[in-house]
């Protein structure tokens, strides 16, 4: 019987670049950024790192395939590293590697890096790329939001919910995020936003407007693992340890079989359970103290929050409206601004939220700190489409508590 | 000539794209610079949808036209088009995949001439008669003409079908007649993309009145049947008062004089003369003779008459019936767009590389072409695509999958979305999930959509469409879209 990952392993340390366009900057610049900040925290020399994990998902978009990347941009001494690619749960897959790693035993100290170098593609949204030779030939010709907008139709449908109501709350969604984002200096986007704002900006695809959309971003973060006794040994004090680490990968069943309505994610209801159990939670609504969700779309996160068993089915309007995830409110959700503020470099982001947690369990988070230091939070890094999706969960506390 | 009456029409179809372009928004835009346009000014045209071609149609025809009927039987497959989407490629083996018939099937595509559909016709009754058949004749046209031009208000796209054979015939054939003389009205020489046309006078009196008659006359003479007896004469010509002034000439009845469909669809070239011969069964009672004639470098005229199996044939939706799903299209700026004859900034969401793998094509063709899916022996669970492994969470079994055929089944709606970020040549681009009525599903471009008719549950139909189309290399790819089926009639 397998065992699990809880309090095997600890954060060492953290890093993340600013988010946004960053014009002036290649993929190596902002792994460089992000690692010297993870680095400093961590209070190690590189060469004591073992092995390495890239995450980039669109290789052909910059770095490039592999983890020579990585490698080359840190000039990292001839160790392991392997690139992994998850769809936009990339970032959370290179966490996992190093986790993996060090809980197996086979490193002492490992390192998680994601980047993607996303605003070389002349437009706005994620670039068109191919999907296979076959799939190409029979997928419908779809974009990002246009995927997700269709769990709005079928959570509609399902919950018999008015579509300005459900619109209302996916508009509190972002302008909540951009309230947090607001006091998040590394976040892509810092402005405040309305609903107004919200409800009459331009359709991006039906009923997502341009505000229900995350943004397309450059950005990198990464973070240095170890065991806790090697933590403790180099001075750690408040060790903050992986929880829980799942993952669960549509096999289709989803796309081709009919006991899926469309208006829930069926994978990240497996992972939530799995890294529940994991992690020694019972009850999510009243254990978990802080959330960071894969907020690509608002409609997503609004769902979610129903596929983590924190609100209940079809409640999810009601907790959102009520201000149940705002900053203030029981569990803060996008405490950081989430996608919608930082943007989607897709191998950066599952790393993103980590990082978010991680300074909040120390009481490092600035101006966006909790007053009541969490105890469990809480990141959920998705990839793919509603029907055919990744979803990766982490579970992130103090060792032992 | 007894022998001839064995052999007849077993069924018939028609397909027209639903989009009907007024022809007012063509005129009010180009007659700055050609005034005459203000006189072809009336009625509409049909019109494809960006996704739609002579294959497309030609296959829409053919299932209109099978209705209800055992598709195993059919032996021969002729395809008549002169604006065919590849040169060198066949054709019709296209549309032999999409309907599913079997490969033994004879497959052909007959060209090169507006009387292409009508040669090809007499062939296939020819054959037939030879104990050859059933051969399923299909016709379908999508003329490509300059703006500004007459015949770019006089023609319209569309397709029709005819099985012919041995056996309970809905029209038998009477008599025909043929003639071949190399007049060019107009023409089309290779590696150029328009007609070059001479003058419409001399197309009449030179072409048209002298060539005709002198094959009707030929018809007449091999047959009891007298020009008095013909209740229908269909002969597609654009201009005004030719086919009536032949009628009148051979001494058949005014009231036999079939209109050319010209206010509500425009000519569809080569497949006019079939789709007017539907539209004349449509009306038809059994016993009336029919007289279709097929113009270009020649003509053929061929003589039919209805049985009393007309009326009983299956329910489905022919000329009339698509005619009836009709949405109008007042923007003459979408039809230049939809044919490439402006050039217009797609975005660079266009710029995506659409080469076609061949070999990955060819290996699911039955998938892709077909829309085939499996059927799982253990459990009976219907699935898109068939896979080695039953999707049912249930089953999971290993190779336990036959063929099954999705594209005639029913499906709703599940999920949608009007997309405005992916590149559709007609934003916004509507997809999603369908759920299959006897099980399985799909995630599947829409196509035919708009916000009046998609909606959760809304009820959907399969039609065979353009998936892409490869500028750089000239490949079209073809696949299956959902089409609200709501305000479809019959099938």
């Amino acid at each position: 019987m397998a065992t699990g990952i809880r309090d095997k392993v600890a954060i060492l340390g953290m890093g993340c670049s600013k988010f946004g366009e960053r014009w002036d900057k290649e993929a190596d610049d902002l792994m460089v950024e992000a690692f010297e900040e993870a680095i400093a925290d961590a209070g190690i020399e590189k060469n004591q790192i073992e092995a390495a994990w890239l995450a980039t998902a669109i290789e052909e978009q910059h770095v490039g395939k592999s983890g020579v990347p990585l490698a080359v941009a840190l000039r990292l001494p001839y160790i392991p590293v392997t690139r992994v690619e998850n769809y936009c749960a990339s970032g959370t897959e290179a966490f996992r590697g190093a986790v993996y790693a060090v809980a197996s035993g086979a490193a002492d100290i490992a390192l998680a890096l994601g980047v993607e170098k996303l605003k070389d593609t002349g437009y706005g949204g994620l670039p068109q790329r191919g999907r296979g030779a076959l799939n190409s030939m029979y997928w419908p010709n779809m974009s990002a939001p246009g995927s997700f907008a269709q769990l709005a139709a079928a959570y509609r449908a399902k919950h018999h919910k008015k579509p300005e109501d459900l619109k209302r709350a996916m508009a509190h969604i972002s302008v909540k995020s951009h309230d947090n984002g607001n006091r998040n200096p590394k976040a892509h986007l810092t402005n405040k936003i309305t609903i107004e704002t919200v409800l009459e900006a331009p359709t991006v695809a039906e009923p997502l407007g341009l505000y229900d959309c995350c943004g397309v971003s450059d950005g990198s973060a990464c973070a240095i693992v170890t065991t806790p006794e090697i933590a403790k040994s180099l001075g750690k004090k408040d060790i903050i340890a992986v929880k829980a680490l799942q993952l669960s990968v549509s096999n289709g069943t989803e796309a081709s079989h009919n006991s899926w309505d469309g208006s829930y994610f069926a994978t990240t209801r497996v992972a939530s359970k799995r890294a529940y159990k994991e992690a020694g939670i019972d009850k999510p609504r009243e254990q978990i103290d802080l959330i960071e969700v894969h907020d690509c779309f608002s409609v997503t996160e609004l769902v979610t929050m129903e596929d983590l068993y924190v609100s209940p089915e079809g409640g999810a309007i009601k907790d959102v409206l009520d201000g149940f995830y705002d900053a203030d409110g029981q569990i803060p959700c996008q405490i950081d601004g989430g996608l919608k503020c930082f943007g989607h470099p897709i191998g950066a982001s599952g790393m993103r939220m980590i990082y978010e947690i991680y300074l909040q369990m120390q009481g490092k988070a600035g101006p966006r700190q909790r007053q009541k230091t969490p105890r469990y939070g809480l990141t959920h890094n998705l990839g793919g489409f509603p029907h055919q999706n990744v979803c990766s969960i982490s579970v992130i506390g103090r060792h032992g508590e | 000539m007894a022998e001839e009456k064995d052999v007849g029409i077993l069924a018939y179809g028609a397909y027209l794209p639903r989009l009907r372009l007024a022809r007012k928004a063509v005129a009010e835009t180009n007659a700055w610079f050609n005034p005459g346009l203000k006189g072809l000014a009336k009625g509409e045209r049909t019109m494809c949808n960006w996704d739609e071609d002579p294959v497309t149609m030609a296959v829409e025809a053919a299932r209109d036209c099978l209705s209800g009927r055992d598709r195993g039987a059919i032996a021969s497959l002729s395809f008549a088009s002169t604006t065919l989407p590849f040169e060198d490629r066949l054709n019709a083996g296209i549309v032999l995949e999409a309907l599913n018939l079997a490969p033994s099937v004879n497959a052909q595509d007959l060209t090169a001439s507006q009387r292409a559909a009508t040669s090809g016709l007499v062939a296939a009754l020819q054959m037939a008669r030879g104990g050859a058949g059933p051969i399923l004749m299909v016709a379908s046209e999508k003329r490509r003409t300059k703006s500004a031009s007459p015949l770019e208000l006089q023609t319209g796209d569309g397709a029709a079908a005819l099985l012919v054979g041995t056996g309970p015939a809905v029209a038998k054939l009477v008599a025909h007649a043929s003639r071949t003389v190399d007049f060019v009205d107009h023409y089309r020489g290779e590696g150029f993309e328009f007609d070059y046309t001479w003058e419409e006078r001399w197309i009449r009196d030179e072409g048209y009145n002298k060539i005709v008659p002198a094959a009707l006359a030929d018809l007449f003479k091999a047959t009891d049947v007298k020009p008095a007896d013909i209740a229908h004469f269909a002969m597609p010509c654009v201009l005004p008062r030719v086919a009536a002034g032949i009628a009148k000439k051979a001494g058949m009845p005014d009231t036999a004089v079939r209109d050319n469909l010209h206010a509500v669809c425009g000519e569809t070239g080569a497949a006019h003369p079939l789709v007017m011969l539907v539209d004349a069964l449509e009306r038809a009672k059994p016993g009336d003779k029919i007289l279709v004639v097929g113009f270009g470098q020649g003509c053929d005229a061929l003589l039919f008459e209805a049985t009393e199996h007309l009326p009983k044939l299956a329910p489905r939706l022919g000329v009339k019936g698509y005619l009836a799903r009709r949405k109008e299209e007042t923007n003459y700026g979408k039809f230049l767009a939809f044919n490439d004859l402006v050039a217009i900034e797609r975005g660079m969401r266009a710029d995506v590389d659409k080469q076609t793998p061949l070999s990955s094509l060819y290996r699911n063709r039955r998938m892709l072409t077909g829309f085939i899916g499996g059927q799982c022996r253990k459990c009976g669970t219907l699935q898109f695509p068939k896979s080695k492994v039953c999707v049912n969470p249930n089953c999971n079994a290993f190779h336990s999958q036959d063929d099954h055929p999705f594209a005639d089944t029913p499906a709703k709606v599940q999920s949608y979305t009007a997309d405005r970020l992916t590149y559709s040549p007609d934003p916004p681009h509507y997809y999603g999930m369908i759920v299959f009525e006897q099980g399985g599903r799909v995630m599947i471009d829409f196509t035919d959509a708009d916000a009046a008719t998609v909606d959760v549950a809304a009820p959907m139909r399969m039609m065979f469409r353009i998936k892409e189309y490869d500028p750089q290399r000239g490949f079209t790819r073809y696949f299956w879209k959902a089409a609200p089926a709501a305000r479809q009639g019959t099938t």
